[in-house]
């Protein structure tokens, strides 16, 4: 059957074999890694970490900070001060390498979890929280940092991801300079729970027939919710790509190194017009989904424990201590620096002004129309008339 | 001054619009090469190239997602959605994220994108090819919905469309894209694109209708003056928002109104029309708001629309009906 006859359809078409779970042990996974859990660099074939110790300790310094950030959104939802907050606990490298690996001119389509990547693109994260707090729908001005507003509805940005990289095709911007690297290229993120939605795979569609400089994040963090992996896919994720007719890698998701490697290659790929890139972040969600959900019901501690040991930043930590001579000086220093951002943070989010309905009717459309200008004076007038009460 | 037809029309309005805007784009499945299975994009591609007339896959979910993008890249995406029933892979996509981005943006964020629908019955085609869902569309905030009942219009509306800032869901009435009538280019719009149009001025009755029922109330109007009834038609042109001015004053001049569309009875257009009516005009009104509408059942097979949809007699005994009180 797997011999190859003449007039005889390809071996795509032979009958699949059923590969290995896709929920197999981490130690299992085959992915790029270029820095083990240990804090060991390791050589890749195909791919390589080209920048110095300053780097790895800017990433450092990113994951910290970040980590510092959702654990105080976390203890302000705790609080009462956010509805909700969706932590990114344990995907700090995934986040980081892929967002430092952007040039200034590439644009992200982020989920809602992704304040990794919006801090590497300079998102202010007070600016996170509105959302959150439920003072606003998303603050910022997708221009000012080329980060579109958080997605909730799941996949939904990846379309929108691959319609901007088909704009940017339009726009004559790929190609040029050093090897097609000043051209512009856009990433969408997304989860492994979004890789089973239609919108997910009518993006890969698009993208590939109209080859659309567009590289797909995806952060297996092998939990959506209460589902594990296995309910998503039968194969490993990245291995669709190929289905799609362009190339998909897993990497070693709590790797920063190897993340901002893999996604450097494929956003020069998409830059120089050659198309899009599926990348398998292989990570674990060691928070919960969100504030509201409660994994102690699903998923067992031993799985959590396990994970623990793989940490994105304690393998960084354990490098820069034995191998750049850094001293514990440069990590009180970003502790202390995390721990102001936070106390600023909070601050902050406690100043957010409370918003006004009657603000928000005239964002319905551009003008407003006389339907809601006289619902929003009828609305005025009888909130007005309480005025003076009690 | 040229004679076209409704399709050409909107054909010649999308020309313009993409010689006048290079960041207009047209997109949607069989638009290229082939013009559309209603031909409407015909020669578009060869004159405006791959780039700008986008055969998409066919996927209209991808549609509408990649417009979005595209939009905030600056472009203008015009989509086509081959018929009204298929539109629906697409809901999400144009509910939660075309109409919401606006808002949600707190004006940041616009949306020039235009969602063209060929809509309606009549044309004795299979099921999913003849609905007419604008009110599931009028009911979305942030959402335009416009249709075109005659083919100067179809020329202007899709222009006017294309250059609103806000998203528009533009519906077309598929079985008058063959009704004729002259276009001087030369003569600007008459009307702004959301406001309604008294194709028939009246005194004892208001046929309020839009997109295939316009032709219908005229001939029904015509017909009504061998009964010596002067019958009023308004043309609403815009569905979401009404041009409410325009309904009010007609309703108050003849104190009766007929709403006519295909659309399901319930919940539909004429059941906010008749609310908004009987809140404004209460004391002008003769008779209760009449609607004359299609029937609150699916779409039913073909041999059988022409007893579904609204036509002249069935018009007409809704003009009895609100005459009767």
């Amino acid at each position: 059957m797997s011999e190859s006859v003449p007039g005889t359809p390809p071996e795509v078409f032979a009958p699949v074999e059923v590969p290995v779970s896709p929920a197999q042990p981490p130690e299992e996974v085959e992915f790029v890694q270029l820095l083990t859990p240990e804090g060991e660099r390791v050589e890749h074939p195909d791919y390589s970490f080209d920048l110095d110790d300053e780097a790895i300790k800017g990433f450092y310094r990113d994951m910290v900070l970040v980590r510092r950030i959702d654990a105080e959104a976390t203890a302000l939802q705790r609080q009462g001060e956010l509805g909700l907050w969706a932590s990114l606990l344990g995907q700090e490298a995934a986040q980081i390498g892929s967002g430092r690996a952007l040039n200034a001119k590439d644009m992200v389509f982020p989920t809602y979890r992704e304040h990794g990547v919006a801090w590497c693109q300079g998102v202010n994260p007070l600016n996170l929280l509105g959302l959150f707090r439920g003072v606003d729908q998303g603050a910022w001005d997708p221009k000012d940092n080329n980060f579109h507003l958080y997605t909730i509805v799941i996949g939904a940005q990846t379309l929108h991801a691959t319609g901007y990289a088909m704009g940017q095709q339009r726009d004559g911007v790929l190609g040029g300079g050093v090897d097609g690297d000043a051209g512009e290229a856009t990433i969408a993120y997304f989860g492994d729970g979004a890789s089973s939605q239609g919108d997910v795979n009518e993006a890969f569609i698009y993208a590939s027939v109209f080859n659309a400089p567009v590289v797909f994040f995806c952060q297996n963090n092998q939990w959506a919710i209460s589902e594990p992996i296995d309910r998503q896919t039968r194969i490993p994720l990245y291995q669709r790509a190929a289905g799609f007719g362009f190339p998909g890698v897993r990497v070693d998701g709590n790797d920063v190194l190897a993340t901002y490697a893999v996604s450097q290659q494929a956003l020069k790929r998409a830059r120089e017009g050659s198309g899009p890139t599926l990348i398998e972040a292989y990570t674990y969600r060691m928070g919960a989904h969100t504030t509201s959900d409660d994994p102690t019901k699903y998923r067992l501690n031993e799985d959590l424990e396990h994970w623990k040991l793989k940490d994105p930043i304690e393998r960084v930590h354990a490098y820069l201590s034995r191998h750049a001579g850094v001293d514990h000086d440069f990590f009180d220093e970003i502790d202390a620096e995390g721990d102001k951002i936070a106390a600023e943070l909070r601050a902050g989010c406690l100043a957010l002004p409370d918003p006004q309905l009657t603000d928000f009717f005239q964002h319905v459309y551009v003008e407003e129309t006389p339907q809601l200008a006289e619902q929003r004076a009828q609305y005025a007038a009888y909130a007005a008339s309480f005025d003076g009460e009690g | 001054m040229t004679k076209i037809t409704l399709g050409k029309g909107i054909n010649a309005g999308l020309r313009a619009a993409m010689e006048a805007d290079p960041k207009v784009v047209v997109m949607g499945e069989d638009i290229g090469k082939l013009g559309g299975v209603f031909r409407v994009t015909e020669g578009l591609q060869k004159d405006f190239g791959e780039d700008r007339v986008i055969d998409t896959p066919l996927a209209e979910s991808g549609i509408i997602g990649t417009a979005v993008g595209l939009a905030l890249r600056g472009y203008r995406p015009v989509c086509e959605i081959q018929f009204d029933g298929f539109v629906f892979p697409a809901y999400d996509q144009i509910i939660n994220q075309v109409a919401k981005m606006h808002y949600r943006s707190m004006g940041k964020i616009k949306m020039p994108v235009v969602i063209r629908i060929p809509y309606g019955g009549g044309i004795g085609a299979v099921e999913h090819h003849s609905e007419s869902p604008e009110a599931l569309f009028a009911h979305v905030n942030g959402l335009k919905v416009v249709t075109c009942g005659d083919p100067v219009d179809a020329y202007w509306m899709i222009q006017q469309a294309i250059a609103s800032d806000d998203p528009v869901v533009f519906f077309e009435p598929k079985r008058r894209y063959h009704e004729k009538a002259e276009l001087d280019e030369s003569v600007p719009p008459a009307l702004p694109l959301h406001q309604a149009k008294v194709v028939r001025e009246g005194a004892d009755a208001t046929l309020l209708c839009y997109g295939p029922m316009v032709k219908t109330c005229v001939q029904a109007a015509e017909a009504a003056v061998e009964d010596g009834r002067n019958l009023e038609v308004v043309d609403l042109r815009t569905i979401s928002p009404f041009d409410l001015p325009t309904i009010f004053a007609s309703v108050k001049k003849t104190g009766r109104a007929v709403v006519v569309h295909e659309a399901t009875l319930s919940f539909g257009p004429g059941s906010e029309i008749a609310a908004r009516v009987s809140e404004e005009c209460f004391y002008h009104l003769e008779a209760p708001v009449l609607r004359v509408t299609g029937f609150d059942t699916p779409y039913p097979p073909s041999r059988m629309e022409e007893e579904y949809l609204p036509d002249l007699d069935r018009v007409l005994d809704g003009v009895d009906r609100v005459m009767g009180y």
